[in-house]
């Protein structure tokens, strides 16, 4: 779960209005501006906290995503690509974010490459929606993952700084 | 060019390989031809004569009838993989198969799959060792993840339309998938249609699992309650979650396709009592059963479209007495508030509000949901801006 540091950042976000998933047509159009209003202020609250951390970009229809997000391990940079797609049943539920090059390094993933949330992470989006966007999905899952399986990976030397 | 035996040598080894696929073809030829209608008769060659037993015991009133059902089965995995060669065994007219995956070595502690097709599409590989088994089967399989905005179109196309006679739904439709995303989508799916599903589930520590019956409209459906979970009674102390994500079990999935081909069968063939929902707590050896009815409050609205439809359908019908043992769903007063973010531990999960269904024991729910009201947006929401979709994602990129 997530640590004090992300909760005050997730405290930080707007909360979503729009209860619309992809297969609304009108009613995704004004989601997609909410989720990219509450990302916009997510990096900016980031940069100005000097805790800046991952961009995102979806294609036109914001079905599909993609992206960088990094972490600062003793004073090195480790970034890595993230990509994922809305589900038809999004907001409902959350998409599964996926770090394609770690696949197969650490058994807290599923195929693929897509991040395993913990167990308070499923609850905790249901108990939120439609409230919940893609800022707090960075902030509350992939976040607390890096946080875990990053340091572990790098002492067990599954993966290297690209400077080595 | 330079070389002019180059064609003559490629057209050669061309026929070659020919001949030599014609021989691996016929070397596998014991598999036998296709049979048009189910025979009684008790002979070593009968495929179907213990099948066909089952009327003369009493059992089914009318075996042949499986030839005319179509089945969909998403998630061809530890259980769907089971459930599919059951049905293929049973000789079901037809099977649609669902899956995007690829069948890995690490699927091995599983049923059904062989180390020789790693590599290979699940509903590919499954096709081609269920035509083996049973060529009087009629199959239909889709590569991709139906979660996504046009695989999800794809899909309830031809849940409608995929039945033997193409342009007729299909019969039954199996969740046999390992993640609440994709139960969802089909949950969606099946509400939108109208369409009768069963779901499948193993727990993620492979000591429990459960079938469920969904008739929408008439049952509960998959998001009218939080997802129920068969208690497995282990100390959550002594659960070790670390370095691993699931465990897995050939035998608690071969116990969950067998029941869940079992209420097929019943269901289909209409022979004994049909489980709207069984649970498998493979700790205690228990096996809880209940059946709920659908949240009036449900958020799918198609559900709560279904259950009007239900209802009228129900008023013009003559009364049959009929006792129902059907459990209503309580909704509880609401009266601890929430925090919108906070370390949730364990025990405050469950003391946390949100209704709670009348559950049997052994059934619980995984989390619960507050209701509407108090879940009324409280915080702060997203300013309103005039700025187009374009100017946010330039505004994004440029940051």
């Amino acid at each position: 779960m997530a640590d004090a540091a992300a909760r005050r950042a997730v405290a930080e976000l707007p909360l979503l209005r729009a209860p619309a998933g992809p297969r609304d047509r009108e009613g995704w159009a004004e989601r997609l501006r909410e989720e990219y209003r509450a990302l916009i202020q997510y990096v900016e609250n980031n940069k100005r906290a000097d805790t800046d951390w991952f961009r995102l970009e979806s294609n036109p229809e914001g079905t599909r995503w993609s992206g960088r997000c990094w972490y600062i391990h003793e004073l090195l940079r480790y970034e890595f690509n993230i990509e994922f797609e809305i589900p038809v049943t999004y907001p409902g539920t959350a998409p599964e974010i996926a770090i394609p090059e770690l696949d197969g390094k650490t058994a807290k993933m599923y195929r693929g490459g897509k991040i395993c949330l913990s167990d308070h992470f499923k609850p905790l989006w249901a108990r939120n929606v439609p409230k919940f966007g893609l800022a707090h999905l960075m902030a509350l899952g992939l976040g607390p993952w890096l946080a875990v399986e990053i340091p572990d990976l790098i002492s067990k030397g599954l993966i290297q700084h690209k400077d080595k | 060019m330079a070389d002019p035996g180059r064609l003559e040598r490629l057209e050669r080894r061309v026929r070659e390989l020919e001949e030599e696929l014609a021989r691996e073809k016929r070397g596998r030829a014991a598999a036998r031809a296709r049979i048009d209608t189910m025979s009684a008769e008790v002979t070593d060659s009968n495929p179907y004569s213990r099948l066909m037993a089952l009327k003369r015991m009493g059992i089914v009133k009318d075996y042949e009838k499986i030839r005319t059902f179509t089945v969909a089965v998403v998630g061809v995995g530890g259980v769907g993989s089971v459930t599919a060669e059951m049905l293929t065994r049973c000789g079901i007219g037809k099977l649609l198969l669902f899956d995007y995956d690829k069948v890995e070595l690490a699927n091995m502690n599983r049923l059904f799959f062989q180390p020789h097709q790693a590599g290979l599409s699940k509903v590919q590989a499954a096709e081609h060792t269920l035509r083996d088994i049973n060529p009087d089967v009629q199959f239909e399989v889709h590569n991709y993840n139906i979660t996504t905005l046009d695989n999800f179109e794809h899909f309830m196309d031809r849940i409608s339309n995929g039945a033997l006679e193409e342009g007729k739904p299909v019969d039954l439709v199996l969740s046999c998938v390992d993640n609440f995303e994709a139960r969802m989508a089909i949950n969606t799916a099946c509400n939108e249609l109208g369409q009768i599903w069963m779901e499948s589930g193993v727990s993620e520590n492979a000591v429990s699992g459960h079938i469920q019956l969904i008739i929408p409209g008439e049952s509960a459906c998959f998001a009218c309650a939080p997802p129920l979970v068969v208690a497995a009674n282990i100390d959550e102390k002594t659960l070790k979650r670390e370095g691993v994500c699931a465990a897995s079990l050939p035998t608690t999935m071969g116990v969950v396709a067998g029941m869940l081909v079992q209420n097929v069968l019943k269901y289909l063939l209409n022979f004994g009592t049909v489980s709207y929902y069984l649970g498998y707590n493979a700790m205690q050896d228990f096996f809880p059963t209940m059946s709920m009815k659908p949240n009036p409050q449900c958020s799918d609205h198609n559900c709560r479209k279904q259950q009007e439809n239900y209802k009228k359908k129900e008023a013009a019908r003559p009364k049959e007495e009929v006792i129902e043992k059907e459990e209503e769903i309580v909704h509880e007063d609401n009266d601890w508030g929430i925090e919108l973010v906070s370390e949730i531990s364990e025990d405050e999960l469950k003391a946390a509000s949100g209704p709670v269904p009348e559950l049997p024991e052994g059934i619980s729910v995984a989390y619960t949901i507050p209701d509407k009201e108090e879940n009324s947006i409280t915080g702060e929401t997203v300013a309103e801006s005039e700025e187009s979709l374009e100017e946010l994602m330039a505004k994004m990129r440029n940051m």
